[in-house]
């Protein structure tokens, strides 16, 4: 009997099935294959014998080749400093530049700075790294004119280990936070502006309407951005660092991902490359399916 | 409204403030649109920040006669159009089916999970690179278009607009007779057409900002889009073949390496540049569901 509905149903329902198809298609082909193929990471891949080919299963050792490399806890520590302070900062600037567009009057001047700083995020991180290195060059770049005008010694921004880190976070904020305020905006102009009126009533003033009518207003999402950002901390930013790394800066600036790049495509290590990629997959898997646990647990907070 | 002076105040260094933050935002990209116009002599001597100095067209001109630039931008114009296309069509089919109740589609469930697994796990690089590979999709077009031709962020802004729209317009067209393509065509389309617009000009920007697919997945120059082509002659750290280089000494002589560079930034920006006010108008209204009226 069940069967039968399940027919009728299947029958009835064939073009919405006939519509996934394509997509579904694409994904299994383009997603799910390549997930077969981290068994390279258990196998001493030889690529002439094909990735069907008679490969031997050599079980854990790449990643004890990995974890035996000195590199391999350098670029743990440079990935998850880069990525935990862009995460920090990459909430913090965007809130607090929502909150003073909040506090302007002026609907024009408003949208202008909107404009403006929304724009950068949607250049690529090519295009922004050539701008970048023409900036920040130590003998022409336009930074180092300002500091060398104000009586400072130019900097290497991207050619002193020390300073690289910071460089990324602090070009990677600027990118961004425009477009990362956008959420910020949305959740303020949602907050009833009766709530203001009644606070301004009972005599509060600006700051005090900040403090108990706007941050309280978009608490929900700023705990909900944290939450969800928790699963990007072995993401330090692929494509902005690999487009300004050298190999001078390799002991503050190399990432799991430019590695995986070099060891995979530039070295044809294949086996270690792909242990080194599943380990970061899984790890970011636990955390982001952890975060969204915890944000559909307490926010209710659904993707679909 | 009263305001005090601390208020005012306040109010001062707000402005001047987010006026700072906007022209820091600006002065890079000022900068490189200033160096790409000026003339070679004020750009060695560094005399040129964010207006351009002795005006001219010099590198624009050099780079018109560069075919391998031109070659590589109708390689990412021929991305944008094939990929735009097959994303949109992909995404506006299957975002239907999945806006969908479960009582009214079966097995909704399973495919959505099918699909936002594919956000949270993946194959990773070298797998990937050995499917396209093994699938003979080198230095082809199809190598840039087909492994992201799903973008299942994309889909379910897409799916969330859709369950936005009544569903009494659905069951009345239900009554008179219309299958689910023709719904979907018919009304869905026409209702979500800001959504369409977002999702739209996001996979554009994105086809014509992508790079690292083109670096990957070509041998050959002739095969590289523009922002891989960019990647390698500007900030890439692989030396490209001796010819680049005999090229770009030739050209020392009469021009400045700067502004040659800056001005392939600039017409690689331009593209992102215009539709960006539509993008902008859009991506506000796209995001934010539900604001068909009854």
């Amino acid at each position: 009997m069940k069967k039968k509905t399940t027919l009728r149903r299947l029958k009835r329902e064939y073009p919405l099935h006939l519509m996934v198809l394509p997509a579904l298609l694409m994904i299994i082909i383009f997603n799910y294959i390549p997930m077969a193929g981290v068994k390279i990471a258990f196998e001493k891949f030889i690529p002439a014998k094909g990735f069907w080919g008679a490969q031997r299963f050599i079980g854990l050792d790449n990643f004890r080749f990995v974890l035996s490399l000195p590199t391999t806890r350098i670029v743990l520590r440079n990935t998850v400093l880069i990525a935990a302070s862009k995460i920090i900062l990459g909430l913090a600037v965007p809130i607090l530049f929502a909150l003073l567009l909040n506090e302007l009057r002026s609907l024009r001047y408003r949208r202008a700075l909107q404009t403006i700083v929304y724009f950068p995020n949607f250049l690529s991180w090519v295009i922004m790294a050539g701008i970048l290195m023409d900036m920040l060059s130590p003998q022409y770049g336009l930074v180092n004119e300002v500091i060398k005008a104000c009586g400072g010694k130019p900097i290497f921004f991207l050619g002193d280990p020390r300073w690289f880190p910071s460089t990324m976070v602090i070009t990677d904020v600027w990118k961004n936070f425009g477009f990362k305020s956008v959420i910020y905006i949305a959740a303020m102009t949602s907050i009833d502006p009766g709530l203001y009126e009644a606070a301004a009533i009972d005599g509060a003033g600006k700051l005090r309407q900040t403090w108990h009518v706007t941050l309280p207003g978009i608490r929900m999402i700023v705990i909900l951005m944290t939450v969800l950002s928790l699963g990007d901390v072995l993401n330090a930013g692929f494509d902005q660092v690999f487009n300004l790394i050298n190999p001078r800066v390799y002991d503050t600036g190399d990432i799991i991902d430019t590695l995986v790049y070099r060891m995979g495509l530039i070295d044809a290590q294949f086996g270690p490359a792909t242990a080194v990629g599943l380990f970061k997959s899984l790890v970011s898997f636990v955390l982001i399916a952890s975060s969204y646990f915890v944000a559909n647990k307490w926010f209710a907070y659904r993707i679909f | 409204m009263r305001r005090t002076r601390a208020e005012k105040l306040f109010n001062v260094f707000n402005i001047s403030f987010l006026g700072l933050t906007a022209f820091i935002c600006l002065v890079p990209l000022l900068n490189t649109l200033a160096i790409s116009l000026s003339d070679t002599l004020p750009v060695n001597r560094n005399q040129v920040t964010l207006w351009p100095v002795e005006i001219n067209l010099k590198a624009y001109s050099f780079l018109l006669n560069n075919d391998r630039f031109w070659r590589a931008a109708l390689v990412s114009i021929y991305r944008v159009l094939l990929g735009s296309l097959i994303n949109m069509v992909l995404i506006v089919l299957c975002a239907y089916p999945l806006s969908k109740e479960p009582g009214k589609f079966q097995f909704r469930s399973l495919y959505s999970w099918l699909f936002v697994v594919t956000m949270l796990l993946n194959g990773g690089l070298i797998p990937t690179f050995m499917l396209v590979s093994g699938l003979g999709l080198l230095d082809t077009i199809w190598s840039l278009v087909l492994p992201g031709a799903v973008n299942v962020f994309n889909m379910v802004l897409m799916l969330n607009f859709f369950r936005g729209i009544p569903a009494e317009l659905e069951e009345a067209a239900t009554i008179d007779g219309a299958g689910h393509f023709r719904i979907l065509w018919q009304i869905y389309i026409p209702c979500a057409l800001p959504a369409i617009a977002t999702v739209l000009l996001l996979s554009v920007v994105g086809h014509w900002n992508a790079w690292f697919d083109g670096i990957i997945y070509s041998n050959k120059l002739e095969s590289y889009p523009l922002q891989s082509y960019l990647q390698t002659i500007i900030v890439g750290l692989q030396m490209m073949n001796n010819e680049m280089s005999v090229e770009r000494y030739a050209l020392f002589s009469q021009l400045n390496e700067r502004s040659i560079r800056s001005a392939q930034i600039i017409i690689a920006m331009l593209p992102v540049a215009m539709v960006y006010p539509f993008l902008q108008r859009y991506f506000v209204t796209g995001i934010v569901v539900g604001s068909v009226k009854q």
